[in-house]
C-alpha cells in the first residue's frame, strides 16, 4: 500500500492503464500541455507523447463524439470532461449515441469508453460548476455511471472503468482531490464496477453515502456512537448498474435507513434507493426511509448560501436520531 | 446486328462490368425503397420511414471507390448508404420490419442500420450527431496508422448544426482521413436551405476550415465517382480529410408521413427534378455508348426484382425478436437490469 492523493491515484490509474494497453488514449480540454485543470492527467503527454493525450479545442460534444466513433473501432478513449457540468454540451452524444450503440446494432458494436472529471459541490465555483451530474446520467440504460469516494476506489474503479467494454460516465469531484489514503500498487488492483461496500459496520441503522457526503456521513456515525447509535454505512460507489443486494442486506439487519445526495433532491438518487429499500424490505423496515438532500435549489455563490445548499452533518444527524427514535429523547 | 461500338465521352473510364454495377446498385436501392414504401403502406414497417428515392448515384457513386475494410457511417435516411456498402437486403428488411433476423435482431429500425460486416457504422437519426462519430472513426484509423477512409454522409439539414461544424475544425486541426459528403436535397424536412443557411453554397464552408471542398452533381453517378474518388485518394495517402457537396433531391416526401412533399415544394418543381432520375440518366448512357444492350438492362432489372421479393419474402418470414431481447444488448456484460 502506497498513499496517495485522490488525484495521484487518478493518475496512477491511467498510468497503469495506458502501459498497460496501447488503445487506452485520453482526450479533452487541456490534458496535455496544461495537464489537466485539476492535474489528473500531469506528467501523461511526456510519457505516452501528442497522440495519446489529446489536447482538444473547446468543442465538448465534438470531441465526446470523436471518442464514441473510436471506441466503435477498436479503441478505449478516456474523455475528461474540465468539470462534469461542461458534459451538458455532449449529452446528446452520451445518451442518443454512447448509450445507444450497442443496443441500436443488436449487439454488433461496443463502446468502451470513459467519461471522467470532476462534478458536485466544489467551493464557491456558482450554479454553473457545482451540479451533483450523475442525475444527468443514470437514468439512462446502457451507460453506467460511477462515483469513487476514496483514493483507493478512484484508482481500482478507473482502472475496471477504462476496461471495461460499455460507456462508463466516471464523476470525480474537486473537493476530494486532495484527499489522502491507502492505494495498492498491485497494477492488477480492480474493483469490479456495480459492487457497493460497507465502510462502516453498524448495527441501528444503515446509512447510504457516497462521495463528500460519506466523509461526512463517517463523521456523524463517530459523533453519534456515545450516544448509543450504531451507523452501518454502506457507499454504493457504483450508482449504475446499483448493488442494491448490499444496500438491502444491510437495512435487513439494522432495520432503518437513511440515504444522504449532494444533489438536489427531487427525483435523486435517494429517491430511487429509499423505492427499493421499501419495495424489497418493507416488512424489515422500523421506520420510514428518510432521505438527506441538497436542496431543491441551484448552487448558489455565497459562502453561506452555498453552506445551505449542501446537507450538513446536522441535518444527516438529526435524520439518524428521527429514525432511530431518539428524536428528543 | 452488329453492336454499337462504345462511344468513350459519354462514359469515360467505364466498362461494361462497372456500368453493370453501378445501374444494379442504383436499382436494388429504389426497389428497395419502392417496396419499403409499400410494406409501410400495408403496417408492416411502423415510425418513421425515409426514402432514399432519387439520391441513388451518391450512395452507389461514393462507395464504387470504397474498399470493403473502408467505414461508412449514416443518417436516418441512410438505406441507400447500407445497401451500397455491401449489406444484404433480406436482412435489411427483415430490420425495417422489426424481425428477429434484421441486422439488429429488430432492435434499431429503418433509422439504425448498422452492419459491421460491411463496416457500416450506422444509421444516427439525431442530426448533426454522427459527424463527430466518423470524424473519431478517422482518429482511430490514423492511431492505429491504416489506409482506411470513412465516408459519412449527411443532409443539408446538419450543416447549421453546431457538430457539422466543430467536426469540420477537428477534421482539418487534425488531419483525419474523413470524406464528408453532403447530399444536398434542398430540403431539411419541409425547410429549404434558403431559410436556414446564411450561406447556401454547402461546400464553400469546407474553405473556411481548409478543407479540400467542391459541389458535384449528385444526379450523376459518374461525377460522384470522380469527385469521391479524388476524395478517398488524398485522404487514404495522405490523410487529407474533404467535404463534397452532392446536388440532389428527394422525389418522396421527407418521409411516409409526408408523402407528396407538396407544402413546401411545388408540384412543378418535383416534376422538373425528376427529369434528373439519377437511373434514368446513367441507363440513357450506357444505352446510347453501347456499353449495356437493353436485354442487359433487362436482366439487371429481373435481378434485382428477384432479390428484393426474396428481402421482402425474407422479413415476412422471420419471426419476431423474442421478448427476452428487450433486456439484451444494453450492456455487454449485464443481460438484465438490476
Amino acid at each position: 500500500m502506497a498513499v496517495l492523493t485522490y488525484r495521484e491515484a487518478l493518475n496512477l490509474a491511467l498510468r497503469e492503464e495506458m502501459r498497460r494497453d496501447p488503445r487506452v488514449f485520453v482526450i479533452g480540454e487541456e490534458v496535455g500541455l496544461y495537464e489537466g485543470a485539476y492535474k489528473v492527467t500531469q506528467g501523461l503527454l511526456k510519457e505516452f507523447g501528442a497522440q495519446r493525450v489529446v489536447d482538444t479545442p473547446i468543442a465538448e460534444s465534438g470531441f465526446t463524439g470523436v471518442g464514441i466513433g473510436a471506441a466503435m473501432v477498436g479503441l478505449r478513449p478516456v474523455v475528461e470532461m474540465m468539470t462534469f457540468n461542461f458534459a451538458l454540451v455532449a449529452v446528446d452524444q452520451i445518451v442518443n449515441t454512447a448509450a445507444k450503440i450497442h443496443y441500436m446494432s443488436g449487439g454488433q458494436y461496443r463502446v468502451p469508453l470513459v467519461i471522467r472529471g470532476p462534478g458536485g459541490p466544489a467551493a464557491q465555483l456558482g450554479a454553473q460548476h457545482s451540479q451533483s451530474m450523475e442525475s444527468y446520467f443514470y437514468h439512462v440504460p446502457g451507460l453506467k455511471v460511477v462515483r469513487p469516494t476514496t483514493p483507493m476506489d478512484a484508482k481500482g474503479l478507473l482502472k475496471a472503468a477504462i476496461r471495461d467494454d460499455n460507456p462508463v460516465i466516471f464523476i470525480e469531484s474537486e473537493t476530494l482531490y486532495n484527499v489522502k489514503g491507502e492505494v495498492p500498487e498491485d497494477p492488477e488492483f480492480l474493483i469490479p464496477l456495480g459492487r457497493a461496500i460497507v465502510r462502516r459496520e453498524g448495527t441501528d441503522v444503515t446509512l447510504v453515502a457516497y462521495m463528500g457526503m460519506m466523509y461526512r456521513a463517517m463523521e456523524v456515525a463517530e459523533e453519534l456512537a456515545p450516544e448509543g447509535i450504531s451507523i452501518e454505512l454502506v457507499d454504493p460507489r457504483t450508482l449504475r448498474p446499483m448493488d442494491a443486494e448490499t444496500i438491502i442486506g444491510s437495512v435487513r439487519k439494522t432495520h432503518r435507513a437513511v440515504v444522504v445526495e449532494a444533489g438536489a433532491g427531487f427525483a435523486g438518487m435517494g429517491s430511487e434507493i429509499a423505492s427499493f429499500i421499501t419495495e424489497r424490505a418493507f416488512d424489515d423496515l422500523d421506520a420510514p426511509v428518510e432521505r438527506v438532500t441538497g436542496a431543491n435549489a441551484p448552487m448558489p455563490y455565497a459562502r453561506n448560501l452555498e453552506r445551505l445548499k449542501t446537507p450538513s452533518k446536522e441535518k444527516i444527524a438529526a435524520a439518524v436520531r428521527r429514525v432511530c427514535g431518539t428524536n428528543g429523547g | 446486328m452488329a453492336k454499337p461500338v462504345p462511344r468513350e465521352s459519354l462514359v469515360p473510364g467505364v466498362d461494361a462490368g462497372l456500368a453493370r454495377r453501378l445501374l444494379g446498385e442504383m436499382l436494388l436501392i429504389r426497389r428497395f425503397e419502392e417496396k419499403a414504401a409499400e410494406a409501410y403502406t400495408l403496417g408492416k414497417i411502423g415510425g418513421f420511414l425515409h426514402l432514399y428515392i432519387g439520391e441513388e448515384a451518391v450512395a452507389v457513386g461514393a462507395t464504387s471507390v470504397l474498399r470493403p475494410d473502408d467505414f461508412a457511417i449514416s443518417a436516418y435516411r441512410e438505406h441507400g448508404h447500407c445497401l451500397a456498402k455491401g449489406a444484404d437486403p433480406r436482412r435489411m428488411m427483415a430490420e425495417l420490419y422489426g424481425r428477429r433476423d434484421g441486422l439488429s435482431k429488430g432492435k434499431g429500425g429503418s433509422m439504425h442500420l448498422f452492419d459491421r460486416s460491411v463496416n457500416f457504422l450506422g444509421g444516427h437519426a439525431i442530426v448533426g450527431s454522427h459527424l463527430p462519430v466518423a470524424a473519431g472513426v478517422g482518429f482511430a484509423i490514423k492511431y492505429q496508422g491504416g489506409d482506411q477512409v470513412v465516408v459519412c454522409y449527411f443532409g443539408d439539414g446538419a450543416v447549421p448544426q453546431g457538430e457539422f461544424h466543430e467536426s469540420m475544425n477537428l477534421v482539418a486541426l487534425w488531419k483525419l482521413p474523413v470524406v464528408y459528403l453532403c447530399e444536398n436535397n434542398r430540403y431539411a424536412m419541409g425547410t429549404s436551405t434558403e431559410r436556414a443557411l446564411a450561406q447556401t453554397e454547402i461546400w464553400k464552408f469546407g474553405q473556411t476550415y481548409g478543407i479540400p471542398s467542391e459541389r458535384v452533381d449528385g444526379m450523376d453517378v459518374l461525377a460522384v465517382r470522380e469527385a469521391v474518388g479524388r476524395a478517398v485518394a488524398r485522404a487514404r495517402a495522405a490523410s487529407t480529410p474533404a467535404l463534397i457537396e452532392a446536388d440532389t433531391y428527394r422525389f418522396r416526401g421527407h418521409s411516409m408521413r409526408d408523402p407528396a412533399g407538396a407544402v413546401y415544394r411545388t408540384r412543378e418543381e418535383v416534376e422538373r427534378e425528376k427529369q434528373r432520375d439519377p437511373i434514368v440518366l446513367f441507363r440513357a448512357r450506357v444505352l446510347a455508348a453501347g456499353l449495356l444492350a437493353e436485354d442487359d438492362v433487362r436482366a439487371i432489372e429481373k435481378d434485382v426484382s428477384d432479390r428484393i421479393d426474396e428481402a421482402v419474402a425474407f422479413a415476412d418470414a422471420s419471426p419476431e425478436p423474442p421478448a427476452e431481447w428487450l433486456f439484451t444488448d444494453i450492456y455487454t456484460d449485464i443481460s438484465t437490469e438490476a
